[in-house]
């Protein structure tokens, strides 16, 4: 087999925004004392006058944004998804989404492929936050590609929007000729008949992973590659579930308030199947090499596999 | 216009809080009458705003951080000509323009959405700093309370707005010393407020009496002088100012008059307004 290009998605997001700011003079970027975790520091080395650092200061990274996009411009706020849904979750709340303004949150470091710096900083609980404020756009790209395309669509995209990437390098899945990203529309990425498996962020790979082992089986999954948790693309799911009967979904994050709840609360209403959700349940993190926490904690290709063999 | 015109004016505005805090049933009339006169200035006589032009790109800037005491922005704002005054008795009514905290996109003027304590200044930060990185003149404004600045975030603002000089910046505290719950020295006090500016590299100016127009008139005309380094004006204010049985009394903190009191302070501030 050949080697697999891997890259993490939080190096996508500082590359794209260095590609952008090549492009474009209507937008800087902030940090918040991580420009070196959160790759913002290769857009302070190419356009270090269009970069600010608000310092360890997350409540007013968020308001320093706001205040830029009242202007009319665009400005990135990076810090780990931990400080940028966590502690700043109601700066996120009352001065980026009350007002809609034009902030786009680049939020690395989420989820438990934090790795060794353990539970403080595994940030399982962002997707939720994000999802429950009105009019907030929520994106969780599944490799380098996608995260470039987000980072483009969302600056271009009028209104606020959360993107989630990840520190650990990943499969890079998406890169061929016919590639598009549109934000809100999901991606069929594996036609099935027996089980639809919604995934996000880097459980998308794992997704088509575990696909394939049940292939080996005679079990044929369809594999959606749900990249904007907000809105969701309610469509897609409903006519995938109503083909195959059976849904399991696949997230780097808490099944509780999540993709998984997300993908529940539509089907739940609009056409209940069997239903199994892949995720945190219910726990704090620890610390650990990411990939062995990623199995540890359920959240890789066998996962998924035991989760869809569960709900036939 | 002259001092004693602006004068005239804060009580017009005066009546415009009391009127709407009234009509609302709820609010915050102490902190609105203490700033009347600091927002009348600001309005009338110092921000380069247009009212039949809000959004325009160029005007200074202002952000109300101590948000609920919106009943002063409001009737500041129809004083100014932004909406007709008489919408002000629509305050916190289902569906109106002028909701309990200041949203920008519902009401022409209000330049940012705010309401939780601290946020504000933040976002003021954020609009000086863009003016100078791309190279607009305009000014921006904002006024915290002194409660207020118990928020970390208050002092996050402060700390960047130094450590970057922003001379385009005047952030006026409106130092009454009553907050919800007794006096700031009861409660937990920041004081000393000046001290603290001073600390994060502003130039400060200490208002003796701001609800004296000349003295509000004078503070704004020194901010404007200093360059190379934020203004913070630490306002003296008396706290529900021109109704005489809501001044000094932390009971009118976040609390409507009731017909009668309310036809008193209508009477009281009439009054007023002819003695000027």
């Amino acid at each position: 087999m050949a080697e697999v290009k891997k890259v993490a998605t939080r190096v996508s997001y500082g590359e794209a925004l260095v590609e952008l700011g090549n492009e474009r003079d209507d937008f800087v970027v902030l940090d918040a004392d991580l420009a070196a975790a959160t790759q913002t520091g290769k857009f302070k080395a190419a356009h270090p006058e269009r970069f600010y650092d608000a310092g360890i200061a997350e409540s007013n990274l968020m308001g320093l944004a706001a205040g830029i996009a009242t202007t009319g411009r665009v400005a990135f706020a990076s810090t780990f998804a931990m400080f940028a849904a966590g502690r700043a979750y109601e700066q996120v709340r009352n001065s980026i989404g009350y007002p809609h303004l034009n902030v786009k949150i680049g939020a690395t470091h989420a989820g438990i492929s934090v790795g060794e710096d353990g539970a403080t900083h595994q940030c399982c609980e962002d997707i939720a936050l994000m999802r429950t404020i009105p009019g907030m756009t929520v994106i969780v790209p599944a490799d380098d590609v996608e995260a470039r395309a987000c980072v483009r669509a969302a600056y271009e995209f009028e209104g606020p929007v959360y993107m989630r990437f990840g520190r650990l390098a990943t499969p890079v899945i998406n890169d061929r000729e016919d590639y598009e990203f549109k934000i809100g529309r999901g991606v069929v990425v594996r036609e099935g008949s027996d089980v639809t498996i919604v995934a996000c962020g880097l459980m998308v790979a794992e997704a088509l992973a575990a696909a394939e082992a049940l292939a080996a089986d005679g079990i044929d999954a369809e594999v959606i590659n749900m990249h904007t948790i907000k809105p969701l693309d309610e469509r897609l799911v409903v006519a995938s579930v109503r083909k195959t009967g059976r849904v399991v979904t696949a997230e780097e994050h808490s099944i509780i308030g999540g993709l998984g709840e997300a993908v529940a609360s539509v089907l739940a209403e609009q056409h209940p199947v069997p239903m199994r959700r892949v995720g945190v349940r219910d726990v704090y993190g620890e610390s650990g090499p990411a990939v062995d926490l990623l199995h540890k904690y359920g959240l890789d290709a066998d996962g998924i596999e035991a989760a869809v063999r569960s709900v036939l | 216009m002259t001092n004693q015109e602006l004068a005239k004016v804060a009580n017009e505005v005066r009546k415009g809080v009391v009127t709407a805090v009234h009509a609302a049933k709820s609010g915050h009339p102490g902190g609105s009458l203490g700033a009347a006169d600091i927002m009348t200035y600001l309005y009338f006589a110092e921000m380069d705003v247009d009212p039949a032009d809000p959004h325009r790109a160029d005007r200074d800037r202002f952000v109300l951080s101590k948000g609920h005491c919106a009943p002063a922005l409001y009737a500041v704002l129809a004083e100014r000509g932004f909406f007709g005054k008489e919408e002000l008795e629509t305050l916190r009514h289902i569906g109106s323009r002028l909701q309990g905290h200041p949203n920008m996109n519902d009401t022409p003027g209000v330049d940012m959405s705010t309401g939780s304590l601290g946020q504000g200044i933040s976002a003021a930060v954020g609009m000086a700093l863009a003016a100078k990185h791309w190279g607009d003149s305009y000014r921006v404004y904002t006024l915290l309370g002194d409660g207020e600045c118990e928020e970390g975030q208050v002092w996050e603002a402060a700390m960047f707005a130094g450590n970057h000089a922003l001379d385009n910046l005047v952030a006026v505290v409106d130092h009454n010393g009553l907050q919800i719950d007794g006096t700031i020295d009861e409660v937990n006090s920041a004081m000393p407020l000046a001290d603290k500016f001073r600390a994060f590299k502003w130039h400060v100016i200490e208002l003796a009496d701001g609800n004296d127009m000349e003295q509000v008139a004078a503070a704004f005309a020194e901010a404007r002088e200093v360059s190379g380094a934020p203004v913070a004006i630490i306002a003296e204010t008396v706290k529900g100012k021109g109704v005489s049985f809501m001044e000094n009394q932390v009971g009118w903190h976040g609390k409507a008059p009731n017909d009668e009191q309310f036809e008193q302070a209508m009477a009281e501030l009439t009054a007023a307004g002819e003695e000027l």
